[in-house]
């Protein structure tokens, strides 16, 4: 078996690979480039195919949960990198940042090679601790406006 | 090679510029029946795609053109190669295809069995890229109609025998029918289904 | 008789460079930021995304710059700006049951499970123009409140009864229409119009459902759920061989529910509108519901009545980029034409002329 082909291991479990992915489209680019920096042994990225911009027609369902619809477009940028190991990484996010999927892709590179896997799943854990946060925060300040029925009771004592 | 960068490699090194370049050649070369045009941008597909017919696809194939593949290159890593690179569904019924290719000394299916479009919209029919031996050197056809003044003198090397017949039964369907683009080497030669071709003498 | 009609290069430099000038206005005014429109006037920035049918933040508020405010012309910058850029694919269909609820509310169950969440609406203000906001003043963190339980679709809750019709489906094997791609044809499918409502105009879909409330197309609505919020945007990857997640995206939801008597082939119980939009719009989304629903009278064997449920009218006139750009063609030269038409009233008016002058001839002989 060639180098290649190693590094490809068709039995990694794809569920941890599409969470790395799914944190990565999350990052800022602050934290995509501070985390390029902090690796000392860093790969030679050459590009496969992009940074590019294009559109991904957005579906939802009928009635919430029938048959597909077309919504309607939003941006996505993706981006193809090749690292000197011979990883392939996809990068793919909404919106129009061309660095952030060309980073997104290093990343998702250096979530097959062995050496650097850590080192992704440290940015993954900082993306998820973040978003916990927000998401946090902002259900919480939903929660405030809930309806309180009850406290609208009369008392006659 | 190992399968995998055989799909990642051989795109356009600049896809923009590249694809325009690409598009330009098609373009002439369906308004001049008959002309053959070098491609000044090639791509480097899995085999046996061969480089023009890859470049064809790379400019014309792209998410909303399903591609018909022969059995050779549907076995081949052609089909995630422009699954890649073009984002274009790579499907089974001819009919349905947008785009058809045929490699070097493949069997080319009957043009019938394609998309050939409606009364109403004639071009949602199937556009045929075959590659041949050579552009030239073969058995020469005239070729007459819309973009050939007065006549012009066709002869690739390497056509199925049929050939005429199947073209003339192409042109019997007009407005309706396929077009055709023939590729070799670095080159292209277009037939759309307005040329009418004839045994020369 | 023809005229020479040339454009006025020079006027039009000059046009544009003016302007340029009246939309940055008052020099010693700052300038907006796209991140202050982003951030200040997202509801403009969501109805932009909307009717351009492109979902992109940043670019919906220098649309809205750039048009200095006129949001039809935004719409139009937007929705052209899509046609530069090449389609990747269509993604899996979001799941609003798992949306990241930021309101949601319902008309029809007073406390439901998840409980009526208001979020940030403009429902119970009283409408006063506030002069605090002229200023630049402080403005308070909102409240929080440790999150209730989970929020359950009501749809979810009539379906256990049976008494309400289920999600809409398409005949099997259907691949979802697509507009952009498609010239239109009617009669046209359900999923093809939602695609055509999403996108529509919301005055004219405003107006269209209130015509429905008005007894043009009555159908008894009630608002079964809102909800607003963030879902997840996933592409399926070929190289992958799985969808990956790009992100989230706010949409409006709205489930209209409507009685239905009951017909030869269907019992009484109740129907459904939909309405989803991009961003937070809750008027277009119940609109668009409303409009949703009017639009498939057929399906339950009512007459067609009304403008709301004629499909080649709703459809024909929603879409406001197309509307502005047949209305608006009329200031293009027509001066060729217009010479014709002049031709021709002189002709018809010494025609009527002369018969109204022969007929007094004639009297005159008469007498």
């Amino acid at each position: 078996m060639s180098a290649t082909e190693k590094r490809a291991d068709p039995s990694e479990p794809a569920a941890e690979r599409r969470d790395a992915i799914r944190h990565l489209a999350r990052a800022t680019l602050a934290e995509l480039s501070a985390a390029w920096e902090a690796i000392a042994d860093k790969p030679e990225v050459a590009p496969v195919r992009g940074p590019e911009t294009g559109l991904v027609m957005v579906r939802g369902r009928i009635g919430g949960g029938g048959d597909p619809f077309n919504l309607g477009e939003a941006t996505v940028t993706r981006a193809t990198v090749r690292l000197s190991g011979g990883e392939i990484g996809h990068g793919q996010l909404l919106g129009t940042d061309k660095e952030r999927a060309r980073y997104a892709a290093i990343f998702d590179a250096l979530f097959q090679s062995p050496a650097h896997r850590p080192a992704v799943k440290a940015l993954q854990r900082q993306i998820a601790a973040r978003l916990l946060a927000e998401e946090r925060r902002k259900a919480e300040e939903t929660a405030a406006t809930r309806v309180d029925f009850f406290t609208m009771v009369r008392g006659e004592d | 090679m190992t399968a995998q960068s055989q799909i990642y490699a051989g795109g356009f090194a600049d896809p923009e510029f590249e694809a325009q370049s690409v598009f330009r050649t098609l373009m002439d070369c369906f308004a001049r029946p008959g002309r053959i045009g070098r491609l000044t941008a090639l791509a480097t597909p899995p085999s046996p795609l061969g480089m023009a017919s890859g470049a064809v696809a790379l400019t014309l194939c792209d998410h909303d053109t399903p591609v018909w593949l022969s059995s050779a290159l549907v076995k081949s890593a052609a089909p995630n190669w422009i699954a890649f690179h073009t984002g274009a569904p790579v499907i089974e019924l001819k009919d349905e295809a947008r785009f058809a290719f045929v490699e070097r000394d493949g069997a080319v299916p009957g043009f019938d069995q394609f998309a050939l479009g409606t009364a109403e919209y004639p071009d949602r029919s199937t556009t045929l890229v075959v590659e041949v031996d050579a552009l030239t050197g073969g058995r020469p056809f005239i070729g007459r109609g819309p973009g050939i003044k007065d006549e012009v003198v066709i002869a690739p090397k390497g056509l199925p025998d049929l050939f005429l017949d199947l073209w003339a039964a192409n042109r019997a369907l007009f407005p309706r029918g396929i077009d055709l683009v023939l590729t070799a080497e670095e080159s292209v030669l277009c037939l759309p289904r307005t040329t009418r071709l004839s045994i020369k003498g | 008789m023809y005229v020479a009609v040339k454009g006025g290069e020079t006027a039009i430099q000059n046009a544009h460079r003016l302007l340029a000038d009246r939309r940055r206005g008052d020099r010693s005014l700052p300038a907006i930021t796209i991140e202050q429109v982003v951030e200040q006037l997202g509801l403009a920035v969501d109805r932009v995304m909307a009717e351009a049918s492109l979902y992109d933040r940043s670019l919906a508020a220098l649309a809205v710059r750039q048009a200095r405010g006129d949001m039809i012309e935004a719409i139009f910058i937007l929705r052209a700006y899509r046609t530069t850029l090449p389609r990747f694919g269509s993604s899996e269909p979001i799941d609003t049951a798992g949306m990241k609820i930021e309101r949601r509310i319902s008309a029809t169950y007073k406390d439901l499970p998840g409980g009526q969440l208001l979020g940030p609406t403009f429902d119970y203000t009283h409408r006063l123009l506030d002069p605090s906001l002229i200023g630049d003043g402080a403005v308070a963190e909102p409240a929080r409140k440790e999150p209730g339980e989970a929020v359950m679709r009501v749809s979810d809750i009539l379906d256990s009864d049976g008494l309400i019709e289920g999600d809409g489906t398409m005949p099997e094997g259907n691949v979802p229409g697509d507009l952009t791609r498609e010239p239109m044809e009617f009669p046209m499918p359900r999923d093809l119009r939602l695609q055509a409502l999403a996108r529509g105009d919301e005055g004219f879909l405003l107006a269209l459902a209130y015509s429905t409330q008005r007894g043009y197309g009555r159908t008894h609505p009630f608002v079964g759920e809102i909800r607003i919020g963030e879902v997840e945007v996933e592409l399926d990857l070929p190289e992958l061989g799985f969808a990956v997640s790009l992100g989230v995206i706010r949409v409006t939801e709205c489930q209209m529910i409507n009685q239905f008597k009951g017909s030869a082939n269907e019992p009484p119980q109740f129907t459904r509108g939909y309405g989803l939009v991009f961003g937070q719009s809750e008027r277009k989304a119940m609109s668009m519901s409303l409009v949703d629903r009017a639009l498939r009278t057929e399906e339950f064997g009512e007459d067609i009545v009304a403008p709301a449920q004629d499909q080649e009218f709703v459809i024909s006139h929603a879409d406001n980029v197309q509307a502005t750009g047949f209305v608006e063609h009329l200031k293009l030269p027509h001066y060729v034409d217009f010479q014709a038409e002049l031709d021709l009233v002189r002709r018809m008016r010494r025609d009527y002329e002369a018969a109204r002058d022969g007929e007094g001839d004639m009297k005159e002989a008469a007498e």
